[in-house]
């Protein structure tokens, strides 16, 4: 499945100009409120009308203004997963998931007893929407978007108004549909724990605009786009296999490209592939492997770049074996080590700061 | 309890109040949908018109009705030639007249409702492959439920009330057009007929007031059923 997303519109006082094509079982559209995440999701969707450009998937055009293409919403088989639910207050949980199943012409969508039980709804189907929890109403809207069978499910941030436990349920939801249910996804979010644990493409978004695009573990190493991302959460993501589980002292022994990390707590099996994120301010540097020292991981590689300085501290960037790195030093500590592109260095990482928090399990 | 004559006279004005608020129902609910969701030139001028009840004299619509509707009227006469339906001076025209006069009430009653449905409900039914009018049938119109029993129950009673268009349109006929105001009204024009008069206005108050009842009950179950007001 390819997405092509072409189109400007304007919003009031807000321009959307957005350029972006993505072929990932999950895309996530990433910005801060008000980077224009919702309105391109509408526009997918139909719900809003761009002034130019266009929209195709799988080269089928949905919208082009040149040559006047605009396919109704209820005919572009695209789900909508929205923030709040949008559960009809008329029916039971049976009948909102059954909506769509009317008008789905297509015989080959998943089953309603497989989408019952793949998202756990057995047990409400007879209430009422209104006796439903947050977490329980998103679930039932995720439930009603996959059987009207659409080509590619949307959704938007759908773990936005739970708490976090109900969150911590949700996004186990939303990883087996990724996996199981085949409808490729585009899910919009402003934090960075879902997009790392989600997603495999990532679209950054900002005032509007596409300002990043490509592979999570690219665009999260990458220090143009901090200032998007965020500087107290931004941080690099590598790809890793666990290699080894040692349950007696809970770490976890991932293999990656660049070497060998300890993270604490990882509910992976062995063999299974999971993304860690690790965060600029957890990474520190030294220019010999530190000897009687807590931090378990000192990973060798060697200086890419500096970052500009933003008050006292500033980001280098490390490869790592061919894996990037982000550490968050003050402009002091990189004055003292003499810190340039090329110099050799420890990368530390205290396998605490790698929790289930910065994991995904891809 | 109530005398035949009594009784004939309540008959006739639930039959006139009945047909009245039932025919007026699909009209109420088009012109309902129109205000509340179409953009149009001349919607200002629509919805002037469909208020013109609420403020003319009724007498005027009364005579109005007479001139379109009797049986030397341009719509009467092609009505009574094609479709041998008859208005002049029989209950119909005085259920017509009725339905005129609360049409406005009925229109305000769902065009309110219907502006208060949430039309993001009604997007999330788009997403879903429901077209236009599958989204009126099973989301708008069962979500301003409320407002639809509302607006009838409105046209219901305003019909029962109806007086000044009734009575130039359709005479005041004893048996056929002769609703309860009217019966009264006649009571109180010959001696001796306060007793009677003062019988026919306590069954008016129970009527409305029964009415009224009936509406809140039917209100309240749909309120339970759609979960919101």
């Amino acid at each position: 499945m390819r997405l092509e997303v072409a189109i400007r519109a304007g919003l009031g006082s807000f321009a959307l100009d957005t350029h972006f094509a993505s072929e990932g079982r999950l895309t996530a559209l990433f910005g801060r409120s008000g980077s224009g995440k919702t309105s391109v999701l509408n526009a997918i969707a139909g719900l809003l009308r761009p002034q130019q450009g266009r929209i195709a998937l799988d080269g089928e055009p949905l919208f082009d203004a040149a040559g006047e293409v605009d396919v109704a919403t209820h005919r572009r088989r695209i789900g909508y997963v929205f923030q709040e639910g949008r559960l009809m207050p008329h029916l039971n949980v049976r009948h909102n998931l059954l909506y769509g199943r009317g008008y789905a012409r297509h015989a080959d969508g998943p089953s309603f007893d497989a989408v019952v039980s793949l998202l756990g709804l057995g047990a409400l189907l007879a209430r009422r929407t209104q006796a439903l929890s947050g977490g329980e109403k998103q679930r039932v809207a995720i439930g009603r978007a996959l059987l009207a069978n659409p080509r590619l499910l949307l959704m938007d941030e759908p773990l936005a108004s739970l708490d976090a436990p109900r969150k911590a349920e949700i996004l186990y939801y939303v990883e087996r549909l990724r996996d199981e249910s085949g409808v490729p996804i585009v899910y919009v979010s402003h934090s960075l724990d879902e997009v790392v644990r989600l997603a495999d493409s990532l679209v950054v978004m900002s005032e509007g605009r596409v300002v990043g695009h490509g592979s999570v573990e690219d665009l999260m190493s990458s220090i143009e786009l901090r200032p998007f991302i965020g500087r107290f959460e931004g941080g690099a993501v590598i790809d890793a296999r666990v290699a080894e589980q040692d349950l007696e002292n809970g770490l976890a022994r991932l293999e990656f490209s660049g070497g060998v990390l300890y993270a604490a707590d990882v509910e992976a099996l062995v063999g299974e592939r999971v993304r860690v994120r690790i965060r600029a301010r957890d990474v520190s540097l030294a220019l010999q492997r530190p000897v009687d020292i807590s931090i378990l991981n000192a990973l060798p590689g060697s200086v890419v770049a500096l970052g500009e300085a933003t008050g006292a501290s500033l980001d280098v960037r490390i490869d790592i074996g061919g894996t990037a790195l982000i550490s968050r030093i003050t402009r002091k500590s990189a004055n003292a080590l003499g810190l340039a592109p090329g110099v050799r260095v420890f990368a530390l990482v205290k396998s605490v700061s790698l929790d289930r928090r910065s994991l995904g399990y891809a | 309890m109530l005398t035949p004559d009594e009784f004939d006279i309540l008959l006739l004005s639930l039959k006139v109040a009945f047909w009245s608020s039932l025919a007026s129902l699909p009209v109420a609910l088009g012109l309902a949908l129109l205000l509340a969701r179409a953009e149009f030139p001349g919607k200002t001028l629509v919805d002037g018109i469909v208020h013109l009840p609420l403020v003319l004299p009724p007498v005027v619509i009364g005579y109005l009705l007479l001139i379109a509707f009797g049986r030397n009227g341009p719509i009467g006469a092609f009505l009574e030639a094609h479709a041998g339906v008859v208005f002049a001076f029989r209950w119909t025209g005085a259920a017509l007249a009725s339905a005129l006069m609360g049409l406005p009430l009925a229109v305000r009653a769902m065009r309110q409702s219907i502006e208060a449905v949430d039309r993001r409900l009604e997007a999330a039914a788009a997403t879903l492959g429901a077209g236009p009018l599958a989204v009126l049938a099973t989301v708008t119109l069962p979500l301003m439920l409320p407002g639809l029993f509302n607006g009838m129950l409105l046209a219901f009673a305003r019909s029962l009330g109806e007086f000044g268009a009734t009575i130039t349109f359709v005479s005041n006929i004893p048996g056929e057009t002769q609703t309860l105001p009217l019966a009264i009204y006649t009571l109180t024009q010959v001696p001796g007929g306060d007793a009677q008069a003062l019988r026919l206005c306590v069954l008016a108050v129970l009527l409305s007031l029964a009415a009224l009842i009936v509406s809140e009950w039917l209100l309240r179950r749909a309120r339970r059923r759609t979960g919101n007001a």
